[in-house]
């Protein structure tokens, strides 16, 4: 149910897809411990905060090629997003690569940061990178 | 859709673009429904009015193969909306801004609008809906929280210029040539313009927000006294040399 969500992204839905994600987490990092997760992950030592560590998203094929990132959090917390395969055929998948890709990661740690709902004045198109964000989001469990 | 405990989150790639919907009302059977009845809207909307799709309504209308009374009833709203924004904006706006019928500066602000009003009208008071980046708020995200929302820096990737506050309903509207380069169209010469890299307005609905940062960006120079003019609307403006301005009462929302 939570991947049929992510049916495209940009960056103002990349997040809101991160909220959707982790509802009431993204807005009340500042304020409130967040519970320990049930479930483990991926580079986590027992007794550790759930949520920290690097986690691997599944590749996903687009139109116009593979898109795969690698999200870190730190206790639930995006702290980067490394974008492993990018398409690169082509002049547009350069940009997507070069600009875009980046930008939407800029975004998504920016509007973590300001604890915003909502973006206005950025629509980009990137779906490959939100599944893949959401798949490494899915496997740290947050 | 997805729940989140007590509300209802949906992404939907249409018109070209992506829309969001954030309800953090109780997800009830009515909300759903008009959840999904907003999303088949967008899409209906997109088929009538899509200038890409040569078979549209739009797009016959403007080849003159149909004729108004052949188009379903929104065209003529959205036409006379589009009649309505070039008045109030003594010509900066336009629903044929190249030469050529294209109200797409109007239509997708004016599905968002409908889009919240549909879910208004099932009951869902608190929401948020995203229409590309242009916004449409009602009631606020939690009890006494605001909606905050991040302006996109045009120059600064990932840099936020300000954070608009609503405590009760806003659209935000925000033209910029930093998305898909410049792609506003001087109603006067036909051709591209860019005097600013973004501009925001704020205002309390965004059909007439989205047309009218559409027209004060093409207006450039003279935007900034137009808009103090207007009543219920305030501005961020951000300039190709990376200088701001804001109108008079734009503190009320954002610093």
């Amino acid at each position: 149910m939570r991947r049929a969500v992510i049916t495209t992204t940009g960056a103002s839905a990349l997040v809101l897809a991160l909220l959707a994600l982790k509802p009431h987490h993204l807005a009340s990092l500042a304020e409130a411990p967040r519970p320990p997760a049930a479930s483990h992950s991926a580079g986590t030592a027992p007794g550790s905060s759930a949520g920290t560590g690097t986690f691997t998203g599944s590749p996903v094929d687009t139109e116009y090629g593979t898109v795969q990132v690698a999200a870190t959090l730190v206790k639930g917390k995006i702290t980067d997003v490394r974008v492993l395969q990018a398409p690169d055929q082509n002049g547009r998948d350069r940009e997507i690569a070069s600009y875009a890709l980046p930008r939407l990661t800029q975004e998504a740690l920016a509007a973590q940061n300001a604890h915003i709902d909502a973006v206005s004045g950025a629509s980009y198109t990137s779906q490959g990178y939100m599944q893949s964000l959401q798949s490494a989001l899915d496997q740290a469990h947050v | 859709m997805s729940d989140t405990g007590s509300g209802l989150r949906h992404v939907e790639h249409v018109m070209g673009t992506v829309f969001s919907f954030d309800i953090r009302d109780r997800p009830t059977p009515a909300v759903r429904h008009a959840l999904a009845e907003a999303v088949r809207h967008l899409h209906h909307v997109d088929a009538v009015f899509s200038t890409y799709r040569h078979d549209s309504h739009i797009s016959r209308l403007g080849r003159g193969e149909i004729r108004l009374k052949d188009c379903p009833p929104e065209v003529g709203e959205v036409l006379s909306l589009c009649a309505r924004a070039t008045r109030d904006s003594d010509g900066w706006f336009s629903a044929a801004p190249a030469g050529s019928l294209d109200p797409s500066g109007l239509v997708k602000g004016w599905a968002t609008e409908a889009a919240s009003r549909i879910l208004h009208e099932a009951g869902a008071f608190d929401t948020c809906v995203n229409g590309g980046g242009d916004l449409q708020l009602r009631g606020r995200p939690g009890p006494g929280t605001p909606w905050r929302i991040g302006i996109a820096h045009p120059l600064r990737p990932g840099a936020l210029v300000t954070v608009v506050t609503a405590a009760d309903g806003l659209a935000v509207a925000t033209s910029g040539t930093a998305e898909r380069g410049a792609h506003i169209i001087d109603p006067h010469t036909g051709t591209p313009t860019a005097p600013f890299a973004s501009l925001t307005l704020v205002g309390p609905r965004l059909t007439p927000t989205d047309t009218y940062a559409t027209a004060a960006f093409a207006r450039g120079d003279g935007a900034r006294e137009w808009i103090e003019a207007l009543d219920g609307y305030e501005a961020l403006a951000v300039l190709p040399d990376g200088r701001e301005w804001r109108t008079r009462g734009f503190h009320h929302y954002g610093s």
